[in-house]
């Protein structure tokens, strides 16, 4: 990264340090009803007996403080991010404007339906375009993560055996899962079992074999899976799944490789979640906000979260409307207020418009076409030997890195890698994910990167390696350019911080 | 070539040639026959960004927002004016395109604003741990549930006073599915909980009560006596809470409160039809290591330099995984720098004076409609009545370019004719006047 080190390397003062008693920002309307003594209107015992003491400062503070701050991250505008599993693709500046527009920016949620045609209708079009690009008939937007997706993928499954007078006590999910799975699995009671690996990177098909049974409610699967593979057994593992009655979920945090070419539908599963953050670019917000849609099919849409945004046809043949339907005597009912992150759904609704059918498959084949060819480049001689491929096997959108014998080699860990890439200008890929992997490495360039940017990582990655073999200490201290340096992470979680004294 | 990619037929050629295929399909040759679309997906073809602003500009001009219309509509999201620095800090770079701070050393801007964002909703609150923040209220509510479900295995019964948002009730049910546990409710005397039910409601079986303050229909709850009653049974008691009405009320960590959410929309985030805002998250020490969700943490760097990291992060999906506090991964990290932001904009002296610009708004405005009382008792920013002919006073209502609140029959059958009336400093006097004119215009026609 080019710093400045002068601005950067300052001692960090929070807002609160910057207050001085009697500055201010806020000047309120006047008071235009009558004065009315404070005590008459609340009883003296509800009142707040101090103010809470929020800083005093004036605006060019707050805009000066913020911005000063705000210049200590590293962003996706101004490098690259290859944050294996999170998609961090270009956000089209297009976007925030269509999402301010006042039509959706001041609409309140609960306006009546006839007078948010506008709002809905949108709503609805985007139902039908993931419902198409899932190969499931019917979508719930109302979920706002991917976390979020999955807690009612797996509530909906609940919904659907309780309906058939099933009990059903376990999940299953493979070992390289993502830590959202197993923690929504416990959240929506039931037992997890995990599913081992196969050598070539997929389930292990006898482990499921083992495992699967009519104890079982649901295998949760991300397919391309987190080691960037896609499960060639898919068909077989689907088969199995239904066999037994149950459900077949897909965590759509890798949709980004298959968008156009392989739908989750046609794959066999009954139930799919979006991350519209990843695949269908929502700005990251330094951890949301995101939307987590799901998809699923017939015998499951019973039981989606209410309201849906439905199209109505009026008996009297006048024009089709749009409106929120709350009759659903099945729905597992709502998993948050109103009708889900509307401003995410413009987003992604505006980039599904730019992109159409074409646009979506070469988002896909490029993103494909770029992981590939960077892993190309970090098989050369210099690279390979020290963090070869996980799985020697073609890539979709992202792959994973062994740094084990780097690290046995070279005396440098993959975190050590991590933060001297921070001294090249680049965001570190994931690390130490999927756990299965010693000393993993995940990368995920996405599709908006230019092969220039790519050539540049992988040089960048020799050179780290370089480096490493003649003075491995450079990478152990690393970072040196950064706002801060390495930080003491132990005794923050030891003692706690987490709010500023006053 | 889609104008978000770079790569060029020549790119194409010599970056396949790298990987030693001969095209983009066999990229693709380990996906089965079986599950390849083999057509086009059924979408519409791309279009420009013209195209696609007009598109969108009009969609949107055929919603009636609070730009078109004189709105009292609140119920869980207020018309507030959000200050443009606001939007301008938000929509840095910077903060808008990074994802969550995994490499603390060039995530300083973000992780420094959630320890700040933490600090005022603690101070807000009354309580000291926050988390960085939830998907949004209700949902924060479901996730207060699954607190007490982890801290109190062994109870079963989860007590919900029905003045707590219909939404933020129902979360928590749909949430608790798997829980085998059951959810009671608690209903209102004259608007606000009924403390005699509440008690009796209350056991050695109950994880956790929950409270909204003020609640649904606008009364501020006297909290302290009913978490004393949750407090002696062992049950944890939750509140959720609204976030400006803090500014003068009583902090819920003052009166017994363990655990206080809310939704943060009305501190400098946009209605935008319910979404993205944020929900905050704070408790008592005693479960700082069962918080749901991201906590940013003050440490220093080697070279001694203060700094912040994410920390207790073993309660999180990641690391913890079927053990974890909650499955939260992605929250609301930029929205809830929008309440950071705006929290300091509105500061000490600030938010006090817009609290009670809006409390004595309130009780004008419940004045001069002049309407039979749902909640007789002290309101902050919204108030329930009663309306005659709520069909009609609502059409009346709507030709004169006003939207009049939130109707009650919704959500509660038993005030069908109710009207859930909500100001904001940004409805002044005379859109009052106007509103209560309107009743007068029926007695009027009455006459």
């Amino acid at each position: 990264m080019n710093v400045e080190p002068p601005l950067q390397r300052e001692r960090a003062v929070t807002i609160f340090e910057r207050s001085q008693p009697g500055r201010r920002a806020f000047v309120a309307p006047p008071l235009d009803v009558p004065e009315r003594p404070l005590d008459e209107l609340i009883p003296a015992a509800l009142q707040r007996p101090r103010p809470a003491r929020l800083p005093e400062v004036s605006e060019p503070e707050i805009v000066r403080h913020y911005t000063r701050i705000s210049k200590r991250n590293f962003d996706l505008d101004s490098g690259f991010y290859p944050l294996g599993s999170c998609t961090m693709k270009h956000n089209p500046r297009l976007h925030e404007r269509v999402a301010a527009l006042p039509g959706n920016a001041r609409l309140h949620p609960l306006q009546d339906p006839r007078r948010a045609q506008g709002a809905l209708e949108l709503m609805w079009r985007l139902q039908e375009a993931l419902a198409e690009i899932a190969g499931l008939p019917h979508v719930s937007l109302q979920p706002s993560a991917g976390s979020h997706g999955e807690l009612a993928g797996v509530l909906l499954t609940r919904a659907y055996h309780v309906d058939r007078g099933e009990h059903r006590t376990k999940v299953l999910a493979p070992d390289t899962a993502h830590g959202t799975n197993p923690a929504t699995v416990t959240m929506a009671g039931y037992e997890l079992v995990k599913l081992a690996t196969a050598d070539d990177g997929g389930v292990d098909l006898d482990d499921l074999r083992a495992k699967v049974g009519d104890d079982v409610a649901c295998l949760m699967l991300t397919n391309p899976n987190t080691l960037g593979l896609f499960d060639r057994n898919i068909e077989e593992i689907a088969r199995l799944v239904h066999g037994v009655g149950a459900t077949l979920y897909y965590d759509g945090a890798n949709l980004n490789a298959v968008t156009g070419i392989s739908r989750p539908g046609d794959m066999g599963f009954d139930i799919v979640h979006f991350n519209l953050h990843k695949t269908f670019t929502q700005p990251h917000g330094g951890g949301g906000p995101g939307a987590g849609p799901i998809a699923v099919s017939d015998r499951i849409e019973p039981f989606l979260p209410r309201p849906q945004v439905v199209r109505r046809e009026p008996d009297n043949g006048g024009e089709p409307f749009f409106d929120l339907d709350f009759e659903r005597p099945k729905s597992i009912g709502r998993l948050r207020g109103f009708q889900g992150n509307y401003g995410v759904f413009v987003r992604s609704y505006a980039y599904i418009r730019s992109l159409g059918a074409d646009g979506l498959r070469e988002m896909s084949e490029i993103a494909v076409l770029n992981a590939n060819y960077l892993l190309a480049r970090l098989r050369e001689a210099g690279v390979a030997e020290y963090l070869p491929v996980a799985y020697d096997r073609l890539c979709m959108h992202e792959f994973v890195l062994s740094g084990a014998p780097m690290k046995r080699e070279l005396r440098i860990r993959t975190l050590d890698l991590a933060k001297r890439l921070l001294d090249h200008g680049f965001h570190p890929p994931t690390v130490y994910f999927p756990l299965l992997v010693d000393e993993a490495l995940l990368v995920e360039p996405t599709e908006t990167e230019t092969r220039e940017t790519l050539d540049a990582f992988a040089d960048a990655i020799a050179e780290i390696l370089r480096e490493a073999a003649e003075d491995p200490e450079i990478a152990r201290q690393a970072p040196y350019t950064t706002p801060v340096r390495r930080l003491d992470e132990a005794t923050a979680a030891r003692r706690p911080v987490i709010r500023q004294v006053l | 070539m889609s104008r978000y990619t770079s790569a060029t037929d020549r790119d194409r050629e010599a970056m396949l040639a790298a990987i030693g295929l001969g095209s983009v399909e066999e990229l693709f040759a380990e996906i089965p026959e079986g599950v390849r679309l083999r057509r086009a997906l059924d979408l519409p073809p791309g279009r420009s960004e013209q195209e696609v602003y007009a598109e969108l500009r009009d969609l949107a001009a055929r919603n009636v927002s609070a730009e078109d219309e004189i709105s009292f509509l609140g119920a869980g999201m207020y018309d507030h004016y959000v200050p443009a620095l606001v939007d301008a800090l938000v929509s840095r770079a910077e903060f808008l395109t990074p994802y969550t701070p995994y490499q603390p050393e060039v995530s300083q801007g973000t992780l420094q604003a959630m320890f700040e964002y933490q600090t005022a909703i603690s101070e807000l609150t009354g309580l000291p741990v926050s988390n960085a923040s939830v998907y949004d209220g209700p949902s924060g509510v479901g996730a207060a549930g699954y607190l007490a479900r982890l801290a109190r295995p062994d109870r079963r019964r989860l007590v919900v006073s029905r003045g707590v948002h219909p939404h933020s009730r129902e979360t928590l049910v749909t949430t608790a599915a798997g829980w085998e546990v059951e959810v009671v409710e608690v209903p209102l005397a004259v608007g606000a909980t009924d403390a005699d039910a509440l008690a009796a409601e209350v056991d050695e079986r109950t994880a956790a009560v929950f409270l909204q303050q003020p609640n649904f229909l606008g009364a501020i709850e006297d909290l302290e006596p009913l978490a004393a009653v949750a407090r002696e049974a062992g049950a944890i008691v939750v509140c959720a809470c609204d976030p400006i009405a803090l500014g003068i009320l009583r902090p819920p960590g003052e009166v017994g409160v363990d655990v206080a959410v809310g939704e943060g929309q009305p501190l400098g985030n946009r209605l935008d039809f319910g979404g993205p805002s944020f929900g905050f998250f704070a408790a008592t020490e005693a479960y700082l290591r069962r918080m749901p969700g991201r906590i940013a943490g003050e440490t220093t760097d080697v070279e001694g330099r203060r700094g912040f990291v994410l920390t207790l992060q073993t309660r999180e999906q990641h690391i913890r995984r079927e053990k974890a506090t909650h499955n939260i991964c992605t929250a609301q990290a930029l929205n809830a720098l929008a309440g950071t932001v705006y929290l300091s904009w509105l500061g000490k002296q600030g938010i006090v004076e817009l609290g009670r610009l809006m409390l004595k708004r309130t009780h004008y405005a419940r004045e001069a409609l002049g309407l039979e009382r749902i909640n007789p008792g002290p309101v902050v920013r919204e108030f329930a009545v009663r309306v005659p002919d709520l069909d009609a006073f609502c059409e009346r209502a709507r030709a004169a370019g006003i939207n009049p609140g939130y109707r009650l029959g919704h959500d509660y059958p038993e005030y069908d004719d109710g009207l859930l009336v909500a100001i904001t400093e940004r409805r002044s006097r005379e859109h009052i006047d106007r509103l209560a004119a309107l009743v007068e215009a029926k007695a009027g026609v009455a006459a």
